[in-house]
């Protein structure tokens, strides 16, 4: 079983940490993670929004790449990418003529076989049966464990955990020491790609999600999603104009908390990119 | 005006989807679930809910009104309408398809500008390198929007934290990348 | 001499429309045998029935063809007919040339080919018929009704007022059903357990009716008028017949922490309980699986408390046998419970309640003695919302249908509330209104606009908590789908009705069609709600789909006056369609080999084993033998005897080949 990786643009770029914390965990437990060759971007929200046949030929070659690779399995961090390949895995394989229309248009050879599975899959996977004798640093906090969307919808496509109340990532984090609180804002949305044309959207989103993780006494939130990390953190000094507040709750992604479980250095994990400071140890 | 007038026949958005997307806008029966779990139904002109019902009287008046409305632009495709609904209609792809057809037929909303600039701008980033290249993607889309002194407070930290790149990064697949969106933008639907 | 007289009805329009009915009845006269061919407007109707009995006594006719609509439809009919005409009825057949021919083809002349042919078919079968007479089975004049609601008790009741017994099994300790846990009736807001209690104990009472509490029904062999059924008496560990209901041991018991299935979980009772203060039989049992001595050997505080000595710890299960001659089926349904919606919190939230714990809640016996109160903290909600459509309508959920009363009691429910809590803000979240019945409609504009509750048309995305209090977000569609969000003290989830569990287990041990939602079916939509498809097995009430008492009460009444029908006769008549093995005289018998093959494919257990013996008792062979009293003339064992010694009356092997022989030959 051959696992790769797909970072896809946000780790690439401003979801650094996200990213440093994913490779550091791979390192301590000493996992293979090979990058797909030569990846493109897999179109996002952007392709979808306005060009149906753009939106599955982008992660279409991405997928035909990771099979040239021999990868059987790709990790993909990133929630928006990894819902993307899998949308774009299913509806190649429901409609044939779709598929020879769009492996037409990347001019390469698909077959759909590898399996694409989310940050909190591998996790379960390879890093959690392992965690017990590992554990140096219990995070030992209470936290909101923050889905997003399109970690867990469509479920009918995803098939992973399920759509209301998930429970993946609140027991990797239990196990990592810390205690899930009871949180329904788990999948409502932050407000998405609309960051930079709606601000205030996101201000208004993001706002309910942290507020009511505040509320109910979290000491952090946590992400296995850049955007919705990006929208919590980086826009936070936008967040509490909107709502005249100074909310100060910092937003981990899931790889973090592990890594400072298991002793990993704060710099290691990407904690000093954050915009939000992180003060829990 | 009653919505009996100017049937569309064959050629209603409903037929389409139904076509295109397997959409049946028969099956919804109003329930508003769609409406009361959208995140941004509140600052929509037409919720989710009376899209559909829309599209079921089948007239051009109606149609137009999708089309040109904001909704389209301001869904943000969390699929949380679709995880709800009783009759289980896949509304975020029918919404990319209406997002797409008012593209198309040249009835964008006006006030949906700055939202397409920047799905525009992406897209533009990523033909040229095959990957995004945020510091460009913000240069187009305040090119685009005009919104020059926008988040300008955030570069300096994001600068400080590694967050921002000012080379891009260019694959080597480049050329298959533009070839992708060449023949898919003759497609552009 | 064969005399085979043919009747070719133009049915109206419906064959004479495609079929060229005189052309049918002129090439037919011309065959052999056939003594008259006549063609007619409405062969059944009186008219018409004349035309065939003049005939047979004019003509002496020795058979009948008639060749109409399906014999499903009109067979019984001519029969009848040809009985008064002095003709035995089996000497009359018919072809089918509406659904099989003129329904289903153009007008044209192949069309009106296949008529004549169809017609051949049944005149050359005609030619062979046996003149049979009618089997006569023995009516068993004592009723089961399984279920102890107010279906059941109506039947019951219905049932042994006319004379006859009735044997009542209900699986719970007590009768009254569903009926007896609600505080108040609409339109009328009757208490429920006023207007139900005294037909109980009438039930209880009767000298015609035999009540087993706390039994289920083993299993059912047999068939119309002669069915025999085994009842399981589950161990109520006491012995009934001294046992004076007093009550102390359910005060005195130590396990008190048992979720109280009357409460619907609201409230709690003792391992030795009475399941509520009315009960029929005022008697209690001790639930074996909470029980402490029967986990682990201890306790025992009943049996020393009682001041008779009724306990009896070892009491094992006892298996009746019944003879019974019709069964009503009056097991009624359950509903849905909060636990079943994902998007209302999987069951985790106090106080979002179900239909049935408002009930509860609203009822004077209940928990909070008919306060309404917050599970979560006790104090009384100063906003409620009630959701209606709370799964039906729902196919994502997998129930499509519309459960019908959830209207009606969600508009009760709300103004039971605001009787209660004159301050308090009652919404109802709703996607139509079916309020269909008599003062229905009034009750819930009572509602509205007396009552003042608060119609939101929409139905609700999701509940979550905050602060103590339940989130409601819904939106209003007649509004342009306006979010609105309601900050709720309780919810209270008018959820889907369902079969009642273990339909689907009764459905098979009493071979009764079911439909994919577990509700059994009736015999025909429009005309048969009462029956099923099984003979001398009825329906009443909510086991057959979610309807309210007035619908259940009729139904029962209903199906009652069938079983009475049924015991009207001391025998029953069937039809003598059935298989039979051949039997001659010894040395030889019968041509049956006693393979027994037949007897492992009948689907109705209705062959049997015939020993032939010498004088002293020595076994010669052991061969099957059809019992006519079950035997469904399915022709299962004709075609699989592999010695062809089974046969089938009416449809003999003889018979079938000279129809397809009539189909390959000129004439």
């Amino acid at each position: 079983m051959k696992t790769g990786i797909y970072p896809g643009c946000s780790l690439n770029g401003s979801a650094r940490d996200y990213n440093e914390s994913v490779f550091a965990l791979a390192e301590a437990f000493s996992l293979k993670l090979e990058q797909v060759s030569d990846w493109n971007c897999c179109g996002a929200t952007a392709a979808h929004n306005l060009n149906k046949d753009l939106s599955l030929a982008l992660p279409s070659r991405i997928l035909s790449l990771a099979e040239q690779n021999g990868i059987d399995e790709i990790v993909v961090p990133c929630a928006a990418c990894y819902n993307r390949l899998t949308v774009t895995q299913t509806e190649l394989r429901k409609d044939p003529e779709l598929k020879n229309r769009i492996t037409g248009i990347i001019e390469m050879d698909y077959k759909g076989t590898s399996r694409i599975i989310n940050v909190i899959e591998w996790i379960d996977k390879y890093i959690t049966p392992n965690l017990e004798g590992r554990i140096v640093k219990p995070f030992s906090h209470k936290v909101a464990c923050y889905y997003g969307c399109l970690l867990v919808r469509p479920y009918k496509v995803l098939n992973y955990d399920r759509p209301e109340d998930p429970q993946s990532m609140d027991l990797a984090m239990s196990k990592a020491g810390a205690e899930p609180i009871y949180y329904p804002f788990k999948t409502e949305c932050c407000g998405a790609g609309l960051s930079i044309s709606r601000t205030d959207i996101v201000s208004k989103l993001s706002g309910k999600i942290i507020e009511d993780a505040e509320s109910r006494d979290a000491e952090a939130i946590i992400v296995a999603c850049p955007m919705c990390h990006s929208n919590l953190d980086m826009r936070r000094n936008d967040i509490n104009k909107y709502w005249g507040k100074e909310f100060t709750i910092p937003v981990l992604f899931v790889t973090q908390v592990i890594g400072l479980a298991i002793g990993l250095p704060a710099k290691k994990v990407g904690l000093n990119r954050h915009f939000v400071d992180v003060k829990v140890n | 005006m009653f919505h009996t007038e100017t049937l569309m026949e064959k050629n209603s958005l409903a037929i389409h989807l139904e076509k295109h997307v397997d959409v049946i806008a028969r099956k919804c029966y109003q329930c508003g679930k769609c409406s009361a779990g959208c995140p941004v139904a509140e600052e929509m002109d037409l919720p989710p809910s009376i899209i559909m019902r829309l599209l079921q009287t089948e007239t051009q008046a109606n149609d137009d009104k999708i089309l040109r409305s904001y909704s389209i632009w301001l869904c943000l495709t969390c699929e949380m309408c679709l995880c709800r609904c009783p009759m289980e209609i896949d509304i975020p792809s029918a919404m990319d398809f209406l997002r797409q057809m008012s593209l198309s037929e040249k009835k964008v909303n006006p006030k949906a500008k700055r939202i397409i600039a920047f799905h525009r701008s992406f897209l533009n980033s990523i033909k040229y390198t095959g990957r995004l290249f945020e510091l460009g993607l913000t240069l187009d889309y305040k090119r685009r929007s005009l919104t020059l002194m926008q988040d300008i407070a955030l570069a300096p930290r994001m600068i400080s934290r590694g967050k921002l790149h000012f080379i891009p990064e260019i694959i080597k697949g480049r050329p298959q990348v533009a070839k992708i969106f060449k023949k898919t933008s003759k497609k552009e639907n | 001499m064969a005399r085979i007289g043919v009747f070719i009805c133009h049915c109206g329009e419906n064959i004479s429309a495609t079929v060229d009915c005189v052309k049918v009845a002129e090439t037919i006269g011309k065959l052999k045998h056939v003594a008259l061919s006549v063609d007619y407007k409405y062969m059944c109707s009186d008219p018409g029935q004349t035309i065939i009995k003049d005939a047979i006594k004019e003509h002496k006719l020795t058979g009948v063809v008639v060749s109409a609509c399906s014999p499903r439809m009109h067979e019984p009919t001519f029969r009848r007919a040809c009985a008064e005409a002095g003709l035995n009825p089996f000497m009359c057949e018919m072809a089918n040339l509406r659904e099989h021919c003129s329904w289903v083809h153009e007008k044209n002349d192949l069309t009106t080919a296949k008529a004549i042919d169809i017609v051949r078919t049944q005149v050359e079968k005609v030619k062979l018929n046996h003149e049979l007479q009618p089997i006569k089975v023995p009516v068993t004049k004592t009723a089961l009704v399984i279920g102890g609601g107010i279906a059941g008790i109506q039947a019951a009741l219905d049932i042994a007022n006319t004379g006859h017994k009735v044997v009542m099994v209900e699986r719970s300790p007590s009768i009254g059903g569903h009926m007896s846990q609600l505080s108040e009736t609409f339109p009328t807001l009757d208490c429920s357990q006023c207007i139900l209690t005294p037909r109980m104990v009438e039930v209880a009472q009767h000298p015609n009716i035999t009540l087993y509490t706390y039994a289920e029904i083993e299993s059912v062999e047999g068939f119309i008028g002669n069915f025999k059924v085994k009842v399981r008496k589950k161990a109520k560990s006491l012995d009934e017949k001294i046992c004076t209901g007093c009550g102390l041991c359910t005060t005195k018991c130590p396990q008190k922490k048992i979720p109280n299935e009357f409460e619907q979980g609201m409230g709690m009772r003792p391992a030795i309980y009475i399941p509520f203060p009315q009960a029929v039989p005022n008697k209690p049992v001790i639930d074996r699986e909470h029980c402490t001595y029967y986990i682990k050997g201890k306790c025992k505080v009943c049996e020393i408390v009682c001041p008779i000595k009724a306990i009896r710890f070892d009491q094992p299960d006892e298996i009746l046998d019944l003879d019974i001659g019709a069964i009503v089926i009056a097991t009624g349904f359950d509903i849905k419970h909060a636990d079943f919606f994902p998007e209302y919190g999987y069951g985790k939230y106090k106080d979002v309640i179900d239909g049935l714990q408002f009930e509860r809640l609203a009822s004077a016996s209940g928990p909070t003695a008919g306060a309404i109160l917050r599970p979560s903290d006790g104090q009384v909600p100063k906003n409620i919302v009630f959701v209606a459509c709370a799964g039906s309508r729902d196919p994502a959920k997998g129930i499509e249908y519309c459960s019908k009363i959830c209207c009606m009691y969600t508009a009760k429910h709300a103004m039971l509330y605001k009787h209660k809590v004159h301050e308090g803000k009652a919404h109802i979240f709703y996607m139509d209104i079916r309020a269909a019945g008599k003062n229905y409609e009034e009750f819930v504009r009572r509602a509205i606009e007396e009552d003042h509750v608060d119609y939101i048309r929409g139905r609700i995305s999701t509940i979550y908590e905050k602060n103590g209090k339940l989130i409601v977000k819904g939106a209003d569609t007649l509004l342009g789908a306006q979010p609105v969000e309601i900050e709720a003290d309780m919810v209270v989830l008018a959820t889907a009705g369902v079969a009642s569990s273990g339909a689907e287990e009764l459905a098979q041990k009493l071979h009764v069609s079911y439909d994919s939602h577990k509700f059994f079916a009736e015999a025909h939509p429009k005309l048969k709600p009462v029956e099923t498809n099984t003979a001398g097995i009825f329906l009443a009430g909510a086991c057959q789909n979610p309807k309210d008492i007035p619908d259940s009460v009729s139904q029962a009444s209903g199906a009652a006056v069938k079983v009475a029908a049924l015991f009207s006769q001391d025998e029953l008549t069937r039809e003598p369609l059935v298989a039979f093995v051949n039997r001659m005289a010894p040395p030889l018998y019968t041509t049956c080999v006693g393979c027994f093959l037949c007897q492992s494919v009948c689907p109705y257990q209705a062959i049997e084993r015939e020993e032939f013996k010498t004088r002293d008792g020595k076994l010669i062979k052991a061969v099957a033998k059809i019992n006519e009293g079950l035997c469904q003339g399915c022709g299962t064992c004709v075609a699989l005897c592999r010695s062809k010694s089974i046969d089938l009356h009416g449809y003999s092997n003889h018979q079938v080949y000279a129809e397809v022989m009539a189909l390959l030959n000129e004439y």
